[in-house]
C-alpha cells in the first residue's frame, strides 16, 4: 500500500509540471459530462417526471455514479491503458519485481486531471441533496458514502476484466466500452426504467444494482425491508471485485510477451 | 481535383483496414442506441402530457444517429493535421501543389465516409429487424428517403467544414485542448446528438435555430421520419447550402490568413 502512494505522489509530481495543461484539462474534463446533464434536465422539463423519479432523484443516482466513474477514472487508470503496457512488452518488467502485479499496473498511470469530472458530479449530487425532501439520518449518509465507494469498486472490476482481455487481444478493445462508458450512461438512470434483461444484467452479473439503484431506493424510503440489508448491498461489489481479480491472475498466468 | 479525388481514395481505403475496430463499434453503438432508446421509452410511458415527437419518431431518430455517427460527430479528431500543425510538418504540406483547404478537406470527408460505410449496413440490417418498439421505422416515404439523403450528404459537408474550423484555429492557439474541448461540448448539445431539438425547451431550441449545427444531425434525421413537412425540408436544404458555402467562405479566407503568418515550429 505504502508503493502505492509512492506511485500516486510521483505521478502527481509529474503531472504537475505542466500546470497550465493540467488546469485546462481539469477545467475541459468539468464540462464534457455537462451536456448530457443539460439533456437530462431538458427531458425532465419536457416530460415533468420517469415513471414516478422526479428530477432530483435521478439527478442523485446520476451524481453518485458519475463521481464514481471519474474517481475510478483518476485512480484506476493503470487498467484502463493496460493494452499500451501489453504492446509494447513493459508488462515484462513488472513480473519481475517482487511486488504485486496489481499494485503495479495501478501505479503506472493515473489521470488527475478527471477531478473536474468528480467536482461536475459533486456539484450536481450537492443540488439534489439540497432539494431531495428526504429526512437525513445516519445510515442514510453512510450508505450514500457506500454507494459511490461501491461505484468506484465496480468500476474498477470492469476496467481489470478489460485490461486482461489483453493478455489474449494484445490491443485493447473498445467492447470493454460497452460496461464502462455504457454503465455509465445506463446506471445514471434509475435502473428499474429498463428492460428486464438488462436490468437483471446489470444487478447480477455487473452489480449496478447493487450500488446504486437497490440503495438508492433505502436513500429514498421506498423499501421495507430490512435496512442493514439495503445499506450492505454496496458491498457486493467488492465480490465482483475478487472475482475480476481472480480473472486477472488467470491472465497473468497466459501472458505471453510480445518481445519489445 | 484529381489530386484531390485520389486523397480521398486514399483515406478511405487506409480506414478500411481497421476492422476489428469497426466490429466492436458495432457492439457498443447497438448497445448505447438500445440504452437511449429504453430510456426514452420509459419517458413516453410515464407521460401523459401532449409531446412534439412520437416515440417511434424518436427511436427512428436514436437509430440513424447511431448508424451514421461517424458522419455527423463533430468531435472526431485526426491528430495527423494536429500533429503537422505543431510539431512543423506543415512545411511539407506547403510544398504540395494543391490547395491546402481543398486537400485537407476532402481527407476529413474521406476519413469519414471510410469509418461509416463499414458499420452502417450491419446497423442498419439488425436495427430494422429489432422487435418493437426498438425497430428503426422505414422512410415516411420515398420522396422524404431523397430528401433525407441530400440533406444527410449536406449535413456532413457542413460537419466537415467546421471541424476545418477547429483545425484551422489550432494554428492560433497550438494546442488542440481547451477551446475545441468547449466547441466539441456545445456543438454536441446543439446539434441534438443529446437528444432531438423539438424535444427541448423553446429557448434552447431558439438558439440552435441561430447557430449551424442542427443542421448536421437535427435536420435530416427529422427528415427522414417525415417529422418535417416537404416544404419545409427543401427550405432546410437550401438554409443548408448557404451554411455551407459561408463556412468554407469563413475556413479559406482563415486558412489563408494563417498560412501567411505560419511559424514552423521546428522539431
Amino acid at each position: 500500500m505504502t508503493l502505492y502512494f509512492k506511485y500516486l505522489l510521483i505521478l502527481f509530481k509529474s503531472q504537475m509540471q505542466y500546470r497550465t495543461s493540467f488546469w485546462l484539462l481539469s477545467f475541459g474534463q468539468f464540462f464534457i459530462p455537462f451536456s448530457v446533464f443539460a439533456g437530462l434536465y431538458f427531458m425532465f422539463e419536457r416530460f415533468g417526471d420517469l415513471q414516478g423519479w422526479t428530477f432530483y432523484e435521478v439527478a442523485l443516482c446520476y451524481g453518485i455514479v458519475h463521481m464514481a466513474f471519474a474517481i475510478s477514472e483518476c485512480f484506476i487508470r493503470g487498467f484502463d491503458a493496460f493494452s499500451s503496457l501489453v504492446v509494447n512488452g513493459e508488462f515484462d518488467r513488472l513480473l519481475v519485481r517482487p511486488r504485486s502485479t496489481i499494485v503495479q499496473v495501478l501505479g503506472s498511470k493515473f489521470e488527475f486531471t478527471r477531478v473536474g469530472r468528480m467536482l461536475q458530479g459533486a456539484v450536481v449530487l450537492g443540488w439534489a441533496l439540497i432539494y431531495l425532501p428526504v429526512d437525513w439520518n445516519i445510515a442514510k449518509a453512510v450508505t450514500l458514502m457506500l454507494m459511490i465507494a461501491g461505484g468506484v469498486i465496480v468500476f474498477s472490476g470492469i476496467y481489470m476484466l478489460g485490461a486482461t482481455l489483453c493478455f489474449w487481444t494484445v490491443q485493447g478493445l473498445e467492447v470493454i466500452n460497452v460496461f464502462t462508458d455504457g454503465g455509465r450512461e445506463m446506471a445514471q438512470y434509475p435502473l428499474n426504467i429498463y428492460a428486464k434483461w438488462v436490468t437483471r444484467f446489470f444487478t447480477f452479473i455487473i452489480p449496478f444494482g447493487f450500488v446504486s439503484y437497490l440503495p438508492l431506493m433505502f436513500i429514498l424510503d421506498r423499501t421495507d425491508g430490512p435496512a442493514w440489508l439495503y445499506m450492505l448491498m454496496p458491498l457486493s461489489s467488492f465480490l465482483f471485485l475478487l472475482l475480476c481479480m481472480g480473472v486477472w491472475s488467470i491472465g497473468v498466468r497466459h501472458y505471453r510477451s510480445t518481445g519489445s | 481535383m484529381s489530386a484531390y479525388l485520389s486523397v480521398c481514395k486514399l483515406r478511405f481505403i487506409n480506414g478500411l483496414q481497421y476492422r476489428t475496430a469497426a466490429f466492436a463499434g458495432l457492439t457498443t453503438q447497438l448497445f448505447f442506441g438500445l440504452i437511449f432508446i429504453m430510456v426514452y421509452v420509459a419517458f413516453y410511458n410515464g407521460s401523459t402530457k401532449a409531446l412534439p415527437m412520437e416515440l417511434n419518431e424518436v427511436v427512428t431518430y436514436v437509430w440513424l444517429q447511431q448508424i451514421f455517427l461517424g458522419l455527423i460527430m463533430l468531435w472526431l479528431r485526426d491528430n495527423e493535421i494536429f500533429g503537422l500543425i505543431t510539431n512543423g510538418n506543415i512545411a511539407y504540406e506547403l510544398c504540395r501543389p494543391v490547395e491546402m483547404y481543398g486537400f485537407w478537406y476532402s481527407k476529413l470527408l474521406a476519413q469519414r465516409v471510410a469509418n461509416t460505410v463499414l458499420r452502417c449496413l450491419p446497423i442498419a440490417f439488425i436495427v430494422l429487424l429489432l422487435p418493437q418498439p426498438y425497430r428503426l421505422s422505414l422512410p415516411h416515404s420515398w420522396s422524404s428517403f431523397t430528401l433525407f439523403l441530400i440533406a444527410l450528404l449536406l449535413g456532413l459537408l457542413v460537419t466537415v467544414s467546421i471541424s476545418m474550423l477547429i483545425y484551422i484555429s489550432v494554428f492560433w492557439t497550438m494546442s488542440p485542448v481547451g477551446s475545441i474541448m468547449m466547441i466539441a461540448v456545445a456543438s454536441e448539445l446543439l446539434a441534438g446528438m443529446i437528444l432531438p431539438i423539438p424535444l427541448m425547451p423553446i429557448w434552447m431550441q431558439n438558439i440552435t435555430y441561430f447557430l449551424p449545427f442542427r443542421w448536421t444531425v437535427d435536420f435530416p434525421f427529422r427528415v427522414y421520419s417525415g417529422h418535417i413537412p416537404y416544404m419545409e425540408a427543401i427550405w432546410g436544404i437550401a438554409i443548408q447550402l448557404i451554411w455551407l458555402i459561408l463556412l468554407i467562405a469563413v475556413g479559406t479566407w482563415c486558412l489563408r490568413k494563417a498560412l501567411r503568418r505560419v511559424v514552423l515550429q521546428g522539431g
